[in-house]
């Protein structure tokens, strides 16, 4: 039975505007052109495999169905399970089923603790147990560390092999299209002279297939990033995590897009009272601390959730709900600086000759804005869009560790972090959760600023003079 | 001058009254006193009796905007709004939830918070600027390019992640300084030195390449290539003019943050265990005491207002084509 979380939809609601704006942009060359250069730059093309690793990762997990669990009698009524999974959970089943009891270390056998153990004949010893899933085909643990570098090697060379196939046929592709040799297009890609950078692309691939099979490889015998509190496998926390913080990234421009834009263009082109009222409202809104407000606001929808607490059947609907609420109220306090751009924006080409113009042909306001404003800040509300997401990303660990963040029972990098930090100071310490949460998280905002520079470059016609004239400046 | 600044003031007053109005809406419309008591006292099994008692020993049990059953000014005055948001204004924040008195916590609290938050605005400051002089001097070259790819890296990697990792390697393998606690007098340094360097190191990032864009900007103007033109060495143009007018932007920004140090930072603090304001609103939130977060949003809210303020007249102070208008 499919299962469709609010936050889920508007992802997928999400994610169909941004194909269908790429649709439009496809067939307008003016649209095309700047995204074309965010196509030129290697950092754009790197970042954008890794972003859309991470994508494709978060959108596995964001198709929810309940398993059915046999028809019980009634062939015509199956009987579904309670818990909710999703497709990535699906496709990780051996990750999230194979649980140990506690923390155990990155590709042990043994499990962190000391636990008694009794032996034949009332003997008991303390000792670093066997893991049940970690290393458990080993006839002898000895035998660990070559099965270690036989996997790697065997999920490396899988992922090599498949990356040799993708070269091949890009390079096909390639000397098709410009009908050359696929030996001249192997030249020009290497040189980086076709006009979509693919050498970025082709070694951020390479890196990802090659981590991602001798993972995989891995991960089917032991637990690549160590296991969790609960025994809980580390690497599918990880995995799981990346749809929280894309949520976050994601859900939080969706909200605050129609205030900042509306309200951005129209204090810019009505100005009057119009102006003052809109500049008060966000002023104010500005004024109190980002995290003040934000924290504010969650501990009242933390209250009404307590004291309305048959509105939320389901743990996982009470999560999805609450982190939906944490992006609405993360976008009803990002808005203003996008605002505050457009409406600077916009004072400006009111003033312009074609908007003058447009005003004494008797256009109307709303189709004047639509038609003419609108199309000309865009440059600068794609910009801030994909300058947000990164922040965003990172402030969600933040503010679950202030506890104002997405429900403790949603597996995220701020939850991941936060069960982790105290455990650094046991002896021998606990580090690969903390280490793992961070890494991820720092893959997916460095992937993301990259790629925001790669866009602002594109798209800010002010940085394309400006660089010019430095260049002849030196 | 003292026009402007008056005008300024009384702009101030409007966006202080919309603050208060917001966080009177959010904590007591959205959610009444009623629901915070039974939040408090824990949700199950509550006598309404209980309830009554919580929100009389903290003055909720008035009526929210306007008391019918009292005389005269009474009627708006024995209200909650009056009570518990006009006060506000005079800074009287009342007492937190756990009946201690917030304006004595926040005059105490303030200090260690500055202790921290000054140094790092200062060594900072000195920081970023000194490496995005450097990233300007040798601009496109390798040095700038990999100066900048570090500074996206340094942006990209989580507070939470510089003050674990520094706590870990600094205060418990190498034991160099307490992990955390604090100590008023010169034992502070011990307890404060610490999270000042992570706090700069944290900034590094975004802030070498913030300044760097904005030195950027300036050498491409019309004086650099004059002083060039008149045989300046490249240093002398770097030091002694792009410097000079490209701190306007970044001093005036640092201006605005003065009042907000106040504050402290909130992660810092809690980490550390400084007594400041920062861990002390942290703490407020985890134990869901509502009045000292009512109070910390509006205490917020004026120093940032104070800061705006500040921002403005340090601006026609700097730059004399900035009129007072």
């Amino acid at each position: 039975m499919i299962v469709v979380l609010w936050t889920d939809a508007l992802l997928w609601a999400l994610v169909a505007a941004v194909a269908a704006y790429f649709w439009h942009v496809h067939r307008h060359e003016h649209l095309a052109a700047p995204w074309r250069r965010v196509l030129q730059s290697s950092a754009g093309t790197m970042s954008l495999v890794i972003l859309a690793a991470y994508g494709l990762v978060g959108l596995a997990d964001s198709l929810h169905f309940r398993p059915a669990i046999g028809a019980a009698g009634d062939a015509h009524a199956p009987v579904y399970s309670v818990e909710v999974l999703s497709v990535l959970d699906l496709a990780l089943a051996p990750l999230r089923t194979h649980t140990e009891t506690t923390y155990s270390a990155p590709l042990a056998t043994r499990a962190y603790a000391r636990e008694t153990v009794e032996l034949g004949g009332g003997r008991v010893v303390r000792e670093y147990p066997r893991l049940r899933f970690g290393g458990a085909q080993l006839a002898h643990e000895s035998d660990r560390d070559r099965d270690i570098a036989r996997r790697i090697a065997l999920g490396a060379g899988a992922g090599v092999a498949l990356w040799l196939v993708l070269v091949l046929s890009l390079l096909t592709a390639i000397a098709r299209r410009e009908s050359t040799s696929p030996a001249a297009a192997w030249h020009a890609v290497w040189s980086g002279r076709t006009r979509v950078a693919w050498r970025g692309a082709l070694y951020a691939a390479l890196a990802l297939l090659v981590l991602g099979f001798a993972a995989a490889s891995l991960s089917a015998e032991y637990h690549v990033l160590g296991t969790d509190k609960v025994g809980l496998d580390v690497l599918y926390l990880s995995l799981k995590s990346v749809r929280t913080g894309l949520m976050i990234g994601a859900l939080t421009t969706l909200v605050m897009l129609p205030f900042a834009v509306m309200l951005g263009i129209m204090a810019g082109y009505f100005k009057g009272w119009v102006d003052d009222v809109i500049q008060y409202v966000y002023t104010t809104l500005n004024s109190i601390p980002g995290v003040l407000l934000i924290a504010a606001a969650v501990l009242m929808m933390q209250v009404y959730i307590d004291t309305h607490p048959d509105l939320f059947p389901t743990t996982a609907q009470r999560a999805d709900l609450r982190l939906l609420f944490l992006c609405i109220i993360l976008g009803l306090t990002n808005w203003t600086g996008l605002a505050r751009l457009l409406r600077g924006e916009t004072l400006k080409l009111r003033e312009l000759d074609f908007i003058q113009a447009a005003q004494a042909f008797g256009v109307s306001h709303y189709r004047i804005i639509t038609r003419h404003v609108l199309p000309n800040v865009m440059h600068l509300v794609i910009i801030s869009l994909v300058m947000d997401f990164s922040g965003l990303v990172l402030a969600e660990a933040v503010l679950s560790y202030v506890g104002v963040g997405v429900d403790p029972s949603m597996i995220s990098f701020g939850t991941m972090i936060n069960a982790a930090r105290l455990e650094i100071a046991r002896e021998p310490m606990v580090w690969w959760v903390l280490v793992a949460a961070f890494v991820f998280m720092f893959a997916l905002v460095l992937a993301a600023n990259l790629f925001a520079d790669a866009v602002r470059d594109a798209f800010d016609p002010r940085v394309r003079v400006g660089s010019g004239v430095a260049k002849a400046a030196t | 001058m003292i026009a402007y600044l008056v005008r300024r003031i009384l702009y101030a007053i409007p966006i202080l009254i919309g603050v208060n109005l917001i966080t009177f809406a959010l904590f007591f419309v959205v959610n009444t006193p009623d629901d915070m008591a039974r939040m408090q006292l824990g949700v199950k099994r509550v006598t309404p009796e209980a309830i009554e008692v919580w929100k009389a020993e903290r003055g909720y049990d008035k009526p929210l905007l306007f008391n019918a059953g009292a005389r005269g000014i009474a009627r708006l005055t024995e209200t909650v709004f009056y009570q518990k948001s006009v006060k506000l204004f005079v800074f009287d924040f009342g007492q937190s939830d756990d009946g201690r008195n917030i304006s004595q916590e926040i005059k105490t609290r303030m200090w260690p918070s500055m202790a921290i938050a000054l140094p790092v605005l200062l060594a900072g400051l000195a920081v970023n600027i000194t490496f995005a002089l450097l990233m300007t001097f040798f601009r496109a070259t390798a040095i700038d390019f990999w100066g900048v790819v570090l500074c996206v890296a340094m942006m990209s990697i989580s507070t939470l992640f510089y003050i674990i990792a520094g706590q870990f390697f600094v205060s418990k393998l190498w034991r160099l300084v307490p992990i955390s606690g604090y100590e008023g007098g010169i034992e502070a340094v011990r307890f404060v030195i610490l999270p000042v360097i992570i706090g700069v190191i944290s900034g590094i990032g975004s802030g070498a390449r913030l300044y760097r864009t904005g030195f950027l900007e300036e050498i491409g103007k019309d004086y650099v290539r004059t002083a060039r033109a008149k045989g300046l060495a490249e240093t002398t143009v770097l030091f002694r003019h792009v410097l000079k007018n490209g701190m306007i932007p970044i001093l005036t920004g640092a201006v605005a943050q003065i009042p907000l140090l106040f504050l402290g930072s909130l992660l810092t603090e809690s980490f550390f265990g400084i007594p400041g304001l920062g861990s002390y609103t942290i703490d407020a939130i985890g134990s869901q005491d509502f009045a000292v977060v009512r109070s910390m949003v509006f205490l917020g809210s004026v120093l940032y207002v104070i800061g705006l303020i500040l921002t403005d007249i340090s601006y026609t102070l700097v730059d004399p084509r900035v009129r007072f208008e």
